[in-house]
């Protein structure tokens, strides 16, 4: 996609566009040639309005006044045709993700774009959002808009596209129509065997709670009320899922849970240990007291990416017998520590002294498993653990969080994947704007239901 | 384009070989310019540096201060802190040195009172650093611009003193009195001498060794040690520090306390190793050099034993230069030095694509 969108040039090969060979050096090339592309992450300015976001780049003149109109009138002219309504005044910052995500698009057909390309874009939203953003994409698509979807969520491909075409580290592995193929099919294709799609739930007797939190309230530097009130009781052998759309104050109930942000308002009890804002824990405290955390960002948080794997093995371990007897670290035995956990959780290529940065996404995250499942935790947090990661490595950490809770431990799962939460927990709770909105047994959920909820709507059967 | 990344002996050795092998080309010119031979100057430098009596050992009496400072900036590296203020450290840990030395060489053994002002050429250096440390990790305030603001302190602070309190009774050149014999750290040549080995007389002095130690001190503290590891992963990502519990406010802190320690250090060869007596300006530069030399020795204890000794050649070779030749001054060797710094520190990734290709090239060939 990179190389389509002129961030990187081909080695070799060729593109062509409507039958003509295309050189596209740069992304003002891919412009040019009708190519927009909608990133994952948006590339907007927050503090612009939605006008000044799409004229970005095409404000044609020193002076803006003139731009300005013009794009207004397009603008018009794009929400009549495709169905795209917007206001342009209205701040960028101020919209929801659905709404910044139209902008993009928008962005892009300003520009010409008769060939739209989509990373990832259902990961931000609702599966209410998701349905109207895919009612665009079937407009865009009636007005002779040719669209490239990039997801890894089969049930996406099958319900709107018309061809795909399936990639395994870097190449084309099949080409097949929705229409004469299935999840299944595609599944095996991107991973090269055949592949449990469904993890089968298996529910056990809850043991006795081993985390408790009650009323966490937690206040960003700015001062927006990120959690309200947020209370729940995860038992010993279960999994609790987290559901909500991102950006509900999932993280910062991890950040509190883990020691990483002190709680502002209410109580954390862990075993006999009682945390509030008198008596706060740092993530090191938590650690010993048997508390392991998977992080939502991996590259980041999870991992020293130019780190060794062998390093990164001991990572929050640092400071115990794990890392080295004494003040010193014994690089020896960590590298033998990070060779057994290789081998356990099948991580490739089984190299301890590779930097973390070098392995998949899929391989990261089995490092970052295997170290914090490896201590033996009695509660475990973890937030986004497929994110980015290859349908083969998901089933693999299912089953390993699936064979942890049986083993006793206690898993608070935070995932925006409603498949993921629908597969794995006993309990789902579900998050909207920091508040828990209601929390449900698993046999009583189903997607329409949690949809509901995650959109802030409550229902009789709250916690 | 992308380029495949460098065998590591190529990153480690070939290109800083390169750099350093374009800044002396750039140099030549500029000689020839002047109507000298480059070829001339180049061996008047290398026997300067190495061959002529003393040479060898005023060569190692510069990287001893070259090794100090660029220590000093490569642990704060690790923490991802630029510490620019080794100057003012150094000049501060000079001091130290001194007010022991005045304060208790009359009173105490010459080896006690040495080791009283290792330590407080250290702490001095410490605490001079601990301040913009400080001030970094709880109060949000710039290394950068803090460590320099602490360089012109220091600077004030000396002059003040050393022409106040400080001053050699009856005289009225800013200095201290010179201190006892017996608290001054020996010169190689007479510690040699002890043994039979007669050396030329030079300025190198057991400060030298002191400065080795601290490199394998420093290399098993960064590498080997359960807090070097916490000071790189910080240093690497804070985020990732945060997750893992390590307190970042409080190692910004000790990693600053520990890079102004061994900047202060240098004061050791200087005062108490030459000259005996506190005076002004005898940081000369060191201190910034010491980045240049921390770059190019990519922060590791070895590289920077090689970047001091290229350092210290450069000083004592360009010395000899001019000496040697009526058209090349001083200033003209301080314009090599600059070269050096530049292509090695400043462009230190200039060749990287080039040979990167080259690289790539030859194993093309290859396949």
């Amino acid at each position: 996609m990179s190389i389509l969108y002129g961030f990187y040039t081909a080695d070799s090969g060729q593109i062509e566009i409507d039958g003509q060979p295309a050189k596209i050096h740069n992304s003002a090339d891919a412009i040019r040639l009708g190519i927009g592309m909608v990133h994952q992450h948006f590339m907007l300015v927050p503090t612009f309005t939605v006008l000044e976001n799409v004229m970005l780049g095409r404000e044609g003149g020193a002076l803006l006044e003139r731009g300005r109109a013009e794009t207004r009138a397009e603008l018009e002219r794009l929400s009549c045709e495709h169905g795209l309504e917007i206001d342009p005044d209205a701040l960028v910052g101020d919209l929801g993700v659905g709404l910044q995500q139209r902008v993009e698009i928008l962005k892009a057909l300003r520009r010409g774009a008769r060939i739209l390309i989509l990373d990832e874009p259902t990961g931000v939203l609702t599966p209410d959002e998701t349905d109207r953003l895919f009612d665009i994409l079937r407009a865009l698509k009636r007005d002779g808009v040719t669209i490239l979807l990039i997801t890894h969520k089969l049930r996406e491909i099958m319900e709107v596209t018309d061809a795909v075409s399936v990639m395994r580290q870097g190449e084309m592995v099949g080409h097949r129509t929705p229409a004469t193929t299935t999840r299944e099919e595609l599944a095996e294709l991107m991973v090269g065997r055949k592949v449990q799609l469904d993890a089968v739930p298996v529910t056990g007797e809850p043991g006795p709670v081993a985390l408790v939190a009650d009323g966490l309230s937690w206040r960003d530097a700015g001062g927006a009320l990120r959690l309200d009130r947020v209370g729940l009781e995860l038992r010993a052998g279960e999994i609790l899922g987290v559901a909500g759309v991102t950006g509900n104050g999932q993280s910062e109930l991890l950040d509190l849970l883990s020691g990483i942000a002190e709680p502002q308002a209410g109580q954390i009890r862990l075993g006999e240990r009682r945390i509030n804002s008198g008596h706060p824990a740092d993530p090191a405290e938590m650690r010993a007291l048997g508390l392991a955390h998977v992080p939502e960002d991996r590259q980041h948080r999870g991992l020293v990416l130019s780190f060794s794997a062998a390093e990164n093995v001991v990572l929050g371990y640092q400071g115990g017998e794990r890392a080295g007897t004494g003040a010193f670290i014994n690089p020896t035995g960590i590298r033998a520590l990070c060779q057994k956990l290789m081998d356990r959780f099948d991580v490739r290529p089984t190299d301890p002294s590779l930097r973390a940065g070098g392995f998949s996404g899929g391989n990261q995250q089995k490092i970052v498993l295997a170290r914090e499942i490896d201590v033996g935790p009695k509660v475990l947090l973890v937030g986004q653990p497929t994110r980015g990661v290859d349908i083969g490595a998901i089933e693999f950490i299912h089953q390993q969080l699936v064979d942890l809770k049986q083993a006793g431990c206690a898993i608070l799962l935070v995932s925006v994947e409603l498949d993921e939460i629908l597969a794995l927990s006993d309990r789902i709770m579900v998050m909207n704007a920091g508040r828990v909105v209601g929390t449900i047994d698993r046999a009583e959920a189903d997607r329409h239901r949690l949809g509901l909820m995650m959109a802030g709507i409550a229902e009789g059967a709250a916690a | 384009m992308k380029i495949a990344p460098l065998p590591r002996w190529a990153e480690v050795g070939l290109i800083p070989v390169l750099n350093i092998a374009l800044a002396l080309a750039v140099s030549g010119v500029v000689i020839a310019m002047l109507g000298e031979s480059p070829m001339a100057a180049l061996v008047v430098m290398m026997k300067g540096a190495f061959v002529n009596p003393g040479g060898l050992g005023y060569t190692l009496y510069y990287t001893t201060n070259f090794i100090f400072t660029g220590l000093a900036v490569s642990i704060a590296f690790h923490a991802m802190l630029f510490n620019i203020g080794g100057e003012g450290q150094a000049a501060i840990g000079g001091l130290g040195v001194a007010l022991v030395c005045l304060a208790l060489d009359p009173v105490l053994p010459g080896a006690l009172v040495i080791v009283l002002a290792i330590g407080a050429s250290a702490a001095f250096g410490a605490a001079w650093a601990l301040i913009p440390g400080y001030l970094q990790a709880y109060r949000g305030s710039h290394i950068v611009i803090t460590t320099i603001m602490f360089n012109f302190i220091a600077a004030g602070l000396t002059v003040a003193l050393l022409t106040g309190a400080l001053m050699r009774p009856g005289q009225s050149s800013p200095q201290t009195r010179e201190f006892a014999e017996a608290a001054q750290l020996p010169f190689i040549h007479d510690m040699l001498g002890w043994v039979g080995l007669g050396v030329a007389r030079s300025p190198l002095n057991l400060s030298f060794v002191i400065a080795l130690v601290c490199c394998v001190g420093v290399w098993v503290l960064i590498w080997r040690t359960k807090f070097g590891y916490a000071l790189r992963a910080m240093g690497q990502s804070e985020p990732a520090a945060i997750y893992a519990g390590i307190p970042v406010q409080r190692m910004v802190v000790i990693a600053m306390a520990l890079s102004g320690g061994m900047a202060g250090m240098m004061a050791l060869n200087e005062i108490l190793g030459v000259q005996h007596k506190l005076l002004l300006n005898f940081t000369s530069g060191y201190g910034f050099t010491g980045i240049a030399v921390a770059l190019m020795g990519r922060n590791h204890p070895v590289g920077i034993v090689l970047a001091s000794l290229l350092f210290g050649a450069l000083f004592q070779g360009g010395a000899e230069l001019d000496f040697e030749f009526k058209t090349i001054t001083r200033e003209m060797v301080l314009l090599i030095q600059g070269l050096i710094i530049l292509f090695s520190g400043a462009l230190a990734y200039m060749l990287y694509p080039l040979v990167g290709r080259v690289f790539a090239m030859v194993r093309g060939a290859d396949g």
